[in-house]
């Protein structure tokens, strides 16, 4: 959680105006809209709010332009702070050829949540302040020569939960995806199921992994990208299906959260627990892909599983 | 307090009928107290009848508490709260998985291990015979005494656990063998080995997998569905659930310290939640409520195993004359429908330009 609140700081500077926000990954008021620099005033003296950030790994104050230039990750450390899913979408795809799907599918408080805050104001409060309607964008667009299924999910809306909306727009994009014979890259980002929707939440664990499993039998690719942090019934359902299950450095993975695991356990967690590199380590994916090299990556594994015949006819479409 | 009514304080009782006396009171629940109370009070009364001196009709007087714990029992187990039936599905002494095996099926051959790792018998799987059908179980598992619990990981399944059912599913598939499958867990287990073996990549694989699967899968909640860790065994063409079974994304504690930051707030977040059998029968998230004996599967083991016993048959025999295609693709529709959510209609411009 120590990095929600600096999310929030960078989400919030990006997207001031949520409803000038259109719904298409071309998006460049982010850029716009920040600050200049005055050159004359060197690092020590005051720093101006939302034009500096401190890297939470080296301590190196990072100039924001640079950072957002840099698909915000340090370039001191290659720290990969969260990315918004419009700007990670941006870095993907071709220029103008992302069809956004379902672009207008909100959540519905279908328990009447009551609890300390109610489940409606808690997403009207973060349609607020992240510009979106919830917490994944999904679509088909073109990375190179390939046109694929492309979901992105976003942690500042909701911590990345996973409710009726983010299921039933990732089943749709399968089931497009299955049906036009596409290939699907979704990468996560999700402290899990969503809790206001209850068992709804969890059972759209088993309606995406449903989806994919006619994906898998019409033996086109699904490529999984694990990005900070990707836990729990997220992890435990499409994220962890993949053919190839990649991540970004540094990302925090697993099922149950560390805390609860050394509450339950007593024990004290061995060294870089949870992360991209232990997983690794454990045989759990396929390779860790810095974010600035993730476009090619994509490309290089999508060239092997879409050979021959499939590529033509994903052309041809 | 009314017990001295009937005389009993004034005697020393008996050693043997102190037991009898507090045996009731053991995994007794809260709300359950005037029910104990006022089967007390009939047991004393009925064991010591020569202690009632003052010549009240005895049988009359047998007659009205019987009555009236009957009354009451009527009364507190339809009126029970969401929180207490978490407690009567977390009863010590409710039916587990082996017990049902045991008393609705017959010929049990237990089958172990994930053929990887190791055997965690959290999860225990083999073939049996429901009625006349050969069939396959397996369920999650947990322990009746503090032993067994810790052989049994108090019903927690690492990866193994996963793994080993979906063994047993791939088998019962290759070899034409319904599966019929029991969730009684809290959980899938959060730990060190857990993560280091993947327990997502497992439970996810078992989501996938049961998706696919040609033979008729049929799943109970017999007590705890906690989240993941039951849905891992959950994906089948009938889901039901006994009727104080609960089944959750998360546990009503979890819920509570996360959004009331406050544990003991689990109560109102298993309300909110919505988690009973009767609320989920309601949301169509389960396909049947399997009705319990009065107080709780625990009070009448046997009845319960019948009632669970001819259910199953029931959708067995519905399942079984279906083909596997229609089956397959109710399956699909049967989860692919679960969610609520709002869709605005597309304006009419864009509707043009389309």
């Amino acid at each position: 959680m120590a990095t929600t609140s600096f999310t929030k700081k960078t989400l919030g500077v990006e997207t001031v105006e949520p409803g000038l926000t259109p719904p298409t990954a071309t998006n460049n008021t982010t850029f716009a809209k920040k600050p200049k620099l005055p050159t004359s005033k060197s690092k020590r003296r005051e720093i101006p709010e939302g034009l500096w950030t401190k890297c939470p790994k080296c301590s190196s104050m990072v100039f924001d332009k640079e950072l957002d230039e840099n698909l915000k990750v340090c370039s001191h450390c290659q720290h990969h702070f969260p990315i918004g899913c419009r700007e990670r979408i941006h870095s993907l795809v071709e220029t103008c050829t992302f069809e956004e799907m379902d672009a207008e599918m909100t959540s519905v408080d279908v328990l009447n949540f009551t609890g300390v805050a109610s489940y409606t104001s808690k997403l009207e409060s973060y349609t607020k302040s992240t510009g979106l309607k919830d917490a994944v964008i999904t679509g088909i667009g073109k990375i190179g020569e390939h046109r694929v299924g492309l979901g992105v999910m976003d942690f500042g809306f909701l911590g990345g939960s996973m409710g009726s909306v983010v299921g039933e727009k990732l089943s749709r994009l399968i089931e497009k995806a299955t049906e036009k014979e596409l290939p699907l890259i979704i990468i996560s980002t999700s402290g899990g199921a969503r809790m206001y929707e209850g068992m709804f939440s969890l059972m759209q664990m088993a309606k995406t992994c449903a989806a994919l499993a006619y994906h898998a039998k019409a033996r086109l690719p699904y490529i999984s990208v694990l990005t900070h942090p990707t836990t729990a019934g997220v992890m435990a359902s499409y994220a962890s299906v993949g053919d190839l299950i990649i991540a970004e450095p540094g990302a925090m993975v697993g099922f149950a959260g560390p805390r609860v695991i050394k509450d339950t356990t007593q024990a004290e967690l061995p060294p870089g627990f949870q992360t991209a590199e232990f997983l690794l380590d454990h045989g759990l994916i396929d390779a860790i892909v810095p974010r600035k090299e993730m476009k090619p990556r994509l490309l290089e594994y999508l060239s092997y599983l879409t050979p021959g015949k499939k590529q033509a006819a994903v052309a041809a479409a | 307090m009314q017990i001295r009514l009937f005389g009993c304080t004034n005697h020393t009782l008996p050693a043997s009928s102190k037991i009898a006396k507090f045996k009731p009171m053991r995994h007794q629940l809260d709300f359950e107290k005037p029910i104990v109370e006022l089967q007390n009070k009939l047991e004393e009364l009925k064991k010591h009848p020569e202690t009632h001196s003052l010549g009240l009709s005895l049988e009359e007087e047998v007659g009205l508490i019987e009555k009236k714990l009957e009354e009451t029992r009527r009364q507190i187990f339809s009126n029970l709260s969401a929180w207490d039936r978490i407690k009567i599905a977390r009863h010590p002494k409710r039916p587990f998985t082996l017990d049902y095996i045991g008393s609705a099926f017959t010929g049990f051959s237990e089958l172990h291990g994930d053929r990887l790792f190791a055997e965690d018998r959290a999860v225990v799987g083999g073939f049996a015979c429901l009625g006349p059908h050969k069939v396959m179980v397996l369920g999650t598992q947990k322990g009746r005494d503090t032993k067994e619990n810790i052989r049994r990981n108090f019903g927690s399944a690492h990866p193994e656990g996963y793994r080993k059912a979906l063994r047993l599913m791939k088998l019962a598939e290759k070899f034409q063998l319904p599966i019929i499958t029991f969730i009684d867990t809290a959980g899938a287990y959060p730990g060190v080995g857990a993560e280091e073996r993947h327990i997502a990549e497992a439970i996810a694989v078992n989501l996938r997998e049961m998706m696919m699967f040609e033979m008729p899968v049929i799943a109970t909640v017999i007590g705890e569905g906690g989240s993941g860790g039951a849905l891992g065994i959950g994906v089948a063409d009938k889901v039901l659930i006994l009727e104080n079974a609960y089944y959750s994304v998360i546990s009503p504690e979890g819920c509570a310290a996360i959004l009331w930051k406050d544990r003991s707030a689990a109560p109102k977040a298993a309300e909110a939640l919505k988690i009973t059998a009767r609320h989920l029968l309601e949301l169509g998230l389960v396909d049947e409520v399997v009705p319990e004996p009065l107080g709780g599967a625990h009070t009448a083991p046997d009845v319960m195993a019948v009632t669970l016993r001819d259910s199953l048959l029931r959708h067995l025999n519905q399942l079984l004359q279906m083909s596997a295609a229609d089956r397959l693709k109710q399956r699909y529709a049967k989860f692919r429908a679960f969610g609520h959510f709002a869709e605005k209609q597309p304006v009419p411009v864009e509707k043009v330009e389309s």
